[in-house]
Formats: C-alpha cells, structure tokens, sequence
C-alpha cells in the first residue's frame, strides 16, 4: 500500500514539472527561439491522441476482444497516410482564414454562418464532455486502487466522497487553472500556445515510457517473454479463444471496418486532434515527418497490450479485478511501489494531457461560436454600447473553460459511473464522425452547400443521440425498459438498438451506419439542390482551391466598398482592447504606407484585414457579423467574386511566370558569363600561340633577309663565302617552309580534318624504309647503325605516310643530337601481346627529367647546354605524338643527360582475322 | 669611331650575319650564345653596346637588361634589343627595362648598322 499524502504529492510534483515547462516553452516562445517548432514535437503532441482509455482501456478491451483493440490504433495509421492531402490542406486553410476551431472550421467554409458554428459546438460539447468525464473517472479509479489495494478486491468503480474530499475535484481544478493560465495567454486563439504544447509533449513521452515500463515487466519479469506468455494463455480455454479472429469475441469484419473508418475520423476531427494538429501547428512541413512517426508511436505503445491483457487473465483468474485496471494491479500485488507509482503517473499523464488540449478546443468553440453570438444578439444587454469587450471576451475564455472541466467532472460524478473506459470513448468518436462529410466534403467539393451542412448535422446528431446516449439512459433507469424492446412511443421501427428494424449491427456500427448515411444523403441532396449566397461561394472556393490561392500574393474578394476608419478602430478597440487595436492599425497603416490620421475612409484591403485579426479572436461568423455593421456597400455579388478570384488566379500565375522568367534568366547569365571567361580563356591561348608562331616564322626569316641584303650590298664578295651564304638562305627557306607545313599538318590533325589513308602496312618495312631514307644523313655524321628487327612482317592498320613521318622525326631528331664520328643509333621493334613496339635510340645529349614531358608540347624545344638551341621548329614532336595517339598507340621517351635518349612508340597490331584474308595467307586454296 | 660589342644570339645562322655586320662596320666583336655567356662575357670583354635577343637558354634577354641596369658599373653599356618577339608589350616591356632601342626581326641590315653607330658615337658625346 501507498500512502496517500505520497501519491498525492507525487501528482503534485508532477503537475508542477508540467507547470515548470509550459512556462519554459512560452518563455523561449516570447524570445523567438520555439522548442516546439520541430516534427518530434509535433508527432509527440498529435499522441495527445492516446488517452488513459489508451492507457488503461486497451488492455481491458483486449482481455475481453483479444485483437478486438487495434482497429482504434488502426484507423488513425491508415489516416496518417492521407494526412499529405487532407491535413495539410486543412491546416493551409485554417493559417490562411485565421481559424480558430472545428466549429469556426466548418462556420467559416459555409459562408461564417453562425449557426452552423453553434451546432457544431453543441454537438462537441455534448459529445466530449462524457469522454472528458471518463478522464477523470480514470484519475479517480488509480487513486483509488493505487491507494487502497491490496485490501479488498477492487472492481475499478470509484468510491465518492463528498466533494470537497475528493481528490478528483482538486485536480480538476488545477487542470483549469493551468489551462487558463498556459492557453488563455493571448485573447487571439490562433497564437499558438507554445508552452501548453511542449507539455503535452512531455506527456505524450511520460506516457510511453510508464507503459512501456508495466509491460516489460509484465512481459519479462513475471513471464519469459512474449512467447512465454503466449504459450501459458494458449493453453487456457477462454484465453485461447482471444487468440483467433472469431466472430463473438474479436467482431465481425464488418464491425472491424467500422471501427477502423470511425477512428480515422476521430483522429482527424476530435476537438483535441484538430487543436493540435491544425491549430498548434507550427510548419506544415513537419506533418510529413508525422505521417510515420505518429503511427510508430501508437505501434510502440500498443506493444505490451496483449502480454499485460493475458497476464492479467492468468494472474487473477477468478475474475476479481477489472482488466481496466490490469496495468497498475498488476505492479501492486507484485509490491512494485515504484512502478505502480511511475504507471499510476503515467495514467494520470495521459488523462491530464487530453483534459487539457480538450478543454482548450472546447472553450474556445463554447466561447468563440455560441457564447459570444448569443450575447451580442441580445440587445439589452447593449454590449455594442460598450467600448471595450477585451475583457469580457477574456472573462468568458477562462469561465468557459471551468465551465467545461465542471461538466466533465459532475457528469463523471453523476452518470459516469455506468460506463466502462471504452464504451464511453466510442460513443464521443461517433459524436466527431458527424463532422466528417461537411469538411471533407467542405475541402473537396465546392458544391457543399450551408443548409446541406447544417441538415446532415442535425439528423445525424438526432441519430447519435437517440442511438447512444438515450439508450444508456435506460440503463441508468432513468427511461423505461420498454423503449428498448418496443421502439419510442411504442413504435416498432423506432427502436435504439435497431432503428428502422436494422439488426445484427453491434450498437456502435448501428449509429455509425444510420447517422452517416442520413449526415451524408442529406448534405448532399440538399447541397445539389439548394441555391448559394455569395459569400458561401467565395468561401467554398477559397477552401476549396486553397493551393491555388496563396502564391504569395495577397488578396480581399469579399467585401467591395469602403468603411470609415473610427468605426473600424472603435471595433476591434472593442474586442482586442485598445492597445492591440492601436499597433494593429499602425502595423498595417505602415506596411501600405497610408496615413490613417488623414484618412477617412480605408478600402477592402483593410477591411478584410480588420475582419481577419477580429476573427482570429472571436471566429470568423461573430466577425463576419461584427465588421458588416461598419462597412458601407454591400458584399459583392457572386460572379463579381468570382471573377476577383480568377483574377487572383492570373496575377498568382502571372507573378509565377514572372519568377520564371526571371530564373531562366539568372541561368542565361550565368551560362553566358562562364562561357565569356573560355572565350577570353581560348583568346589568351590563340593569343600566345600566334605570338610563338610568329616568332617561330621570324627567326629564318632574319637570316633570309640579312644575308639578302649582305649580298646585295657587297658585290665584292669572295666566291666561297657567297656560296656560304647563299647555302644558308636556302637552308633557312627550307626551315620555313618546313615550318609551315608542320604548322598545316597540326591545324589539320587538331581540327579533324585530316585525311589519313589507313591501310594494312608491315610495320617493319615501314621502319626499313624510313631508315634508308635517312641514311646519307647518317653517314654525313658518320653514324653507326643497330638495327635489330624481326623477319617475320608485322601488321598495322595506319596511313602509311604519316608513320613514315613518324620514323623519319624520330630519326632526324637521333641523327642532330648525336655526336659526331661517335654517334650511336639503335633500333628495335619487338611484339608486345597486342601491340608492337617501336624504339629508337641515341647516344646524344640527352634529355633532363623535367623537360622529358614538356618536349612532346607544341613549340616545347629544349635547350641544348652546348650548342644552343635546336634547329627544329618546335613543332615535329607534337605532330609525332598526334600521329601515333590518332593510331591509338603511345608515345613517351628515357633519357638521362649525357647518355642519350630513347623514343618508345606502340601501335596495336591488326587482328589475325585479318591476318587470314590478308595476302600472304591467300595462297591457301579457297574454297 | 669603333667600339665593343657583344653579340648574344643562340640562333647561329643570325650571328653570322651579325659578326659580319659588325665587321663590316669595324667594331670588335664578341659571340655569346646562352645567357650565361652573355654575363660572363660582360665583364671579360667589357663591350660598350650588346646586341640582346630575348628567347635564349639560361637566362632571357630581359633579365640580362634589367640586370646590366641594376648594376653601376656597368651604367655606361648601351643595349640594342634584337628579337622576334614583336608584340607592342614585348617592345615597351624592354624599353622600360632600359634598353637603348629595341629592334625586331627580321631587321634591315642598314638600319641596324645606323642605329648602332648612332647609339655609339651620342654615347662618345656624352663622355
């Protein structure tokens, strides 16, 4: 047994850690730094989802249905999936419009009827208080089994006390308060609560972990795992029924598929849900990480529910203790104090979360769409007199929501008492699903009509409560017996249990099936039927098309005309309280840049503006009706909405045309700047390459024109050296025309327009050639020759004169640098796989490391040490290498200074298939 | 008047025709065929006027003219720039390094015996 001042102080510290962060999360939201603005956050707060029925009712639900639980768990993972399309859709909508609840939701998609907006509330009102019940009927049952057992058997009904001594009460109250305090901070209830949402995440965490702990537990201390687990409920005879999908324990498919589409709506459309979801959204970005974690969530928490469900059927066998209540009897009979408390906190976490969020959602709805219409509509109470409603309106926020706690908490004391956890939960889902068809069909379809929405509603509202609640109140004993068996007033199609003589349904599908197809069948055959106001087309539109709309550029269809400034200030004076109006109007006098103390009259823009801060505080219906008292025309008419929104529609597709362009633009640009710097880059080298060739065609030329003009001048001149002269200025012609032709050759090869005549050729022979070619120049020098070569032919495919061009640079170059008398010339070919390879080498000058790449560059000559340079143009090599690298070979040399050098160049060899037809094989006889 | 002059060229086929110029002209004349001769032979021959090429191994024609106007003893060296390379930037690049005339290939063999007799005798002048 746990003291109570223990437990009690233990929710008290508990609470006060939730305290402790909401006021942190709304500080760090005052100074801009968000530490709810991130998908973790926002998945954790969607789990606001799992209440104590969660917590608590699973296991219990799954003692008596086995797998009968996920179908509520189910529906929510299916939904997640859509949330792209449905919620982000929705949450767009809600920034856009300023919309500050379901009920405002709904209100604002039909033309910001008022009365649509009422109904809405009271059928959520109606609808949530008993399951807002259930959370603190949870509360109040761990109280009691935490603090009382084990001395008796407990059944998991609470034991009241009078008021003031229940524990319960006291922490209904504290919930208002902290409520009023984290979510009435701004009068605007589309400010996000920043701070309330952090705590709520921190529940949804505390929750987790507090399950997770009992059912490991469960799971592995008082059994050996799953299978353990598993294995021993197997063998008892009702527990292995559990197991199968059987009709009378798990529910019919059809039951199934109720369940999971009514908890798809209820995931969506719960007060708590939209409030957190839509509302309290930071980013619609972060809905996308929340498609997956949400569900892993609800699949991690769902874990343990069977082991503890079963554990608890083996452990009290004789029925005495309720499986509600199987999480925290469990731990206690077992003396686990701690994790009893640390379950019992968990518990209380999920009930406290959902009281919390739903009270918010509640009273703004309860405040926002019934209770502030009905008091502005009641003219003596002359509150359009009055100049400053701010207060009033705050007043009626925080009264509101002790209004609600107080209703769940008496309903829980007076009539909750007949209800088990999940019975409850089910019939509250069903209250919510009757919202489904007027947003959905109010985001999808514009032909949603007012009254269509409004008479679905109605009836399928009519339909819950004559099929849910009205029933049980024969079970209280409230109504008699006989409505059940016999239909109201006696009328037999009548019944609740079976409407219109529909049996077989259990009684959730039953209401679920009735009240869908008359919410459905209504809204739309009355929608296609009924004839729109203007402002409901220009709403079902702006909903509709919501994408369409916000590109950025901002627009007021609505109202035409005009309204006097003092009016409009006096107005939102009226509501926000007079410094809110103040910085409102001169925000947004600013951002137009219009003078509003020499302005009388101020056009639609500010208008829809003032309507859109109104509305953000008291819904768009009460604003709607508020800013119509002030402004002069009348609202535009239909087509001329119309056609301002396709205007819109223009100027949003024009300005996206626009950025367009003006990115297409931004790429030419840059295109056009990268492609000016290769220019610039291509100049230079052309540049330099001019530069060198031209040097490169001066240098002869000096020598032709100075001996020239030598001999020109000097007639007198000594035959020899006449002859010697003249020997040079031929020579140093031959140099330039040499020079040229190199220069033809290169541009040739470089630009691909050479023509090479490729042949089969004997490599070998080639080599022969070249040498004898070369050899009076040889033997000028007196040169050695090696050559060491096969006998058998070689193959290559080539353009015969151009390796032969190959040979004799390769020659020249050996024969110039070799000394004289001394000089030494080798040369080799040999078969290397696929490939011949040339070599010729020399005992010349050699050539140093560093310059051994360079010389196979254009106009790379290398100085020779001794003789000064070369008398080559500089450009023999670089057309070598070209020839060779168009055959696909390699060309490369080894040197060392001093010990002259060696060219190495490989060709591949033709393949042998061609070896077959070639000639020297055609003297085999053919066939 | 007669002077000294060296002669720096690696191109052989020009050298000949520029000994026998300066021959002509009755100077005593002085070969270097790489820039290190040519500094060399600076102090060894002591030339009065050098007749610089710029593309040469070792060391270019610029170098050797900023180097002969760095150094004040050898102020009195007059530098005729004789090469191929003819880009406007190439000719005032050597006269801004201090080079008496700068005369590109290929030249007038008349022209350039004036200048040089020129560039000596306003250099006697001077003295």
């Amino acid at each position: 047994m746990i003291q109570n001042w223990a437990i009690i102080s233990t929710s008290l510290l508990y609470l006060g850690v939730l305290f402790a962060i909401a006021y942190y999360g709304d500080k760090r939201a005052q100074e801009n730094r968000s530490i709810i603005s991130n998908p973790y956050i926002y998945s954790l707060s969607l789990a606001v989802y799992c209440t104590a029925w969660t917590f608590y009712g699973s296991v219990g639900r799954a003692a008596n249905t086995g797998v009968g639980f996920l179908p509520i768990y189910l529906g929510p993972t299916l939904m997640a999936a859509l949330w792209v399309v449905v919620l982000r859709k929705i949450i767009r909508i809600s920034k856009k419009n300023r919309i500050t609840s379901i009920a405002d939701f709904i209100s604002s998609r039909y033309g910001k009827s008022p009365i649509l907006g009422g109904i809405v509330t009271v059928i959520a009102v109606i609808g949530i208080v008993p399951y807002l019940s259930l959370q603190l009927k949870a509360i109040s049952i761990s109280f009691q089994i935490i603090s009382t057992h084990p001395g008796i058997h407990v059944q998991g009904e609470p034991v009241f006390h009078s008021l003031f001594d229940d524990t319960t009460f006291y922490i209904a109250l504290i919930l208002a308060l902290f409520t009023i305090l984290f979510g009435t901070r701004h009068l605007d209830a589309t400010e996000r609560h920043e701070g309330l949402v952090a705590a709520i995440a921190f529940e949804s965490v505390v929750k987790l972990i507090a399950f997770l702990a009992v059912g490991i537990f469960v799971t592995y201390g008082l059994y050996n795992g799953f299978g353990d687990v598993f294995t021993r409920a197997s063998r008892i005879p009702e527990l292995e029924k559990l197991f199968t999908l059987n009709k009378e324990v798990t529910g019919t498919w059809g039951d199934w598929l109720w369940l999971v589409f009514l908890s798809m709506m209820a995931i969506m459309f719960l007060p708590r849900q939209f409030q957190v979801a839509v509302i309290e959204n930071v980013n619609e970005k972060h809905v996308e990480k929340a498609v997956w974690l949400f569900p892993l969530y609800l699949f991690v928490i769902n874990l343990f529910v069977l082991p503890i469900a079963f554990g608890g059927m083996m452990h009290f066998s004789d029925g005495s203790v309720n499986p509600d209540t199987f999480v925290l009897s469990l731990p206690i009979v077992e003396k686990h104090n701690t994790l009893a408390l640390l379950v019992f906190i968990g518990g209380f976490s999920a009930a406290t979360s959902m009281v919390i969020v739903e009270t918010i959602a509640l009273s703004t709805m309860f405040c926002n769409d019934l209770a502030m219409p009905i008091l502005l509509n009641l003219k003596f109470l002359k509150l359009d007199q009055r100049k400053d409603l701010s207060s009033l309106l705050l007043f009626l926020r925080r009264s509101s929501i002790v209004l609600v706690l107080l209703m769940g908490y008496f309903y829980f004391r007076f009539i909750g008492e007949y209800f088990s956890l999940v019975s409850i939960g089910l019939i509250s889902f069903c209250a919510v699903a009757q919202f489904a068809p007027a947003i959905l069909g109010g985001i999808f379809w514009k032909g949603g009509s007012r009254t269509g929405a409004l008479a679905g509603l109605i009836a399928g509202f009519i339909i819950w409560v004559f099929t849910l609640p009205f029933p049980s109140l024969v079970q209280v004993g409230i109504l008699p017996e006989r409505i059940l068996t016999e239909g109201l007033f006696g009328v037999g199609l009548l019944k609740p249990y079976q409407l219109f003589g529909l049996q077989g349904f259990n009684p959730i599908s039953h209401t679920l099936f009735w009240s869908m197809l008359f919410n459905v069948g209504l809204y739309v055959t009355i929608s296609l039927y009924s004839k729109r106001s203007g402002i409901e087309q220009t709403q079902a539109s702006l909903f509709v098309d919501i994408f369409k709309y916000t590109g950025g550029v901002e627009f007021s269809p609505t109202w035409r005309g005009t309204a006097p400034v003092k009016e409009l200030h006096s107005l939102l004076r009226k509501f926000l309280g007079e410094p809110t109006a103040n910085r409102l109007f001169r925000d947004y006098a600013r951002k137009r840049k219009i003078n509003l103390k020499e302005t009388f009259e101020v056009d639609a823009d500010f208008v829809q503006f003032a309507e859109q801060a109104l509305a953000a505080t008291v819904g768009s219906a009460t604003a709607r009706a508020m800013i119509s008292t002030v402004v002069k025309e009348e609202p535009l008419s239909p087509d001329e909405v119309k056609s301002i929104l396709d205007e819109t529609q223009q100027v949003i597709a024009y300005s996206r045309k626009l950025e367009e362009k003006s990115r297409e633009l931004e790429r030419a640009t840059a295109e056009l700047k990268a492609a000016n710097q290769r220019l610039q880059e291509l100049d230079r080298l052309k540049d330099d390459f001019v530069s060198t060739v031209t040097h490169e065609l001066r240098t002869p030329l000096t020598s032709v024109r100075a001996f020239s003009e030598i001999l020109y001048d000097n007639t007198d001149l000594e035959l020899s050296q006449r002859q010697h002269f003249l020997k040079i200025i031929i020579k140093e012609s031959e140099r330039l025309t040499r020079l040229i032709n190199q220069l033809l050759d290169l541009q040739k090869i470089e630009s691909d327009t050479m023509d090479w005549n490729i042949e089969r050729i004997d490599i070998v022979e080639l080599v022969k050639d070249a040498v004898q070619a070369t050899s009076q120049l040889m033997n000028e020098k007196s040169i050695t020759l090696d050559m060491n070569v096969p006998d058998q032919p070689l193959y290559i495919n080539g353009d015969p004169d151009r390796l032969t061009q190959v040979m004799l640079n390769l020659l020249s170059n050996a024969i110039k640098f070799s000394p004289e008398e001394k000089g030494l010339i080798t040369i080799n070919i040999a078969r290397e796989g696929d490939q011949v390879l040339v070599s010729v080498k020399d005992n010349g000058i050699g050539i140093r490391k560093e310059d051994q790449g360079l010389i196979f560059e254009k106009f790379r000559q290398v100085h020779n040490p001794v003789d000064g340079r070369p008398s080559g143009s500089g450009l023999g090599l670089a057309i070598t290498r070209q020839i060779v690298e168009y055959h696909q070979g390699k060309i490369w040399v080894e040197s060392s200074p001093g010990l002259g050098s060696t060219f190495f160049f490989t060709l591949p060899l033709a393949s042998e298939m061609a070896m077959e037809t070639s000639p020297e094989s055609s003297e085999q006889p053919q066939e | 008047m007669a002077g000294k002059i060296l002669i720096v060229d690696d191109e052989p086929n020009i050298v000949i025709s520029l000994e026998f110029l300066m021959n002509q002209g009755g100077y005593e004349i002085e070969v270097a065929r790489d820039g290190k001769q040519a500094v060399e032979a600076l102090d060894k021959f002591q030339p009065d006027l050098v007749l610089l090429d710029v593309m040469l191994p070792y060391k270019d024609g610029f170098e050797i003219c900023q180097m002969i106007r760095e150094n004040p003893k050898w102020k009195h060296i007059k530098i005729v720039m004789l090469t191929a390379k003819g880009r406007e930037m190439d000719i005032n690049k050597g006269l801004a390094l201090g080079a008496d005339a700068y005369i590109t290939k290929p030249f007038s063999t008349k022209e350039l015996l004036e200048k040089v007799q020129e560039i000596l005798n306003n250099s006697s002048n001077d003295a």
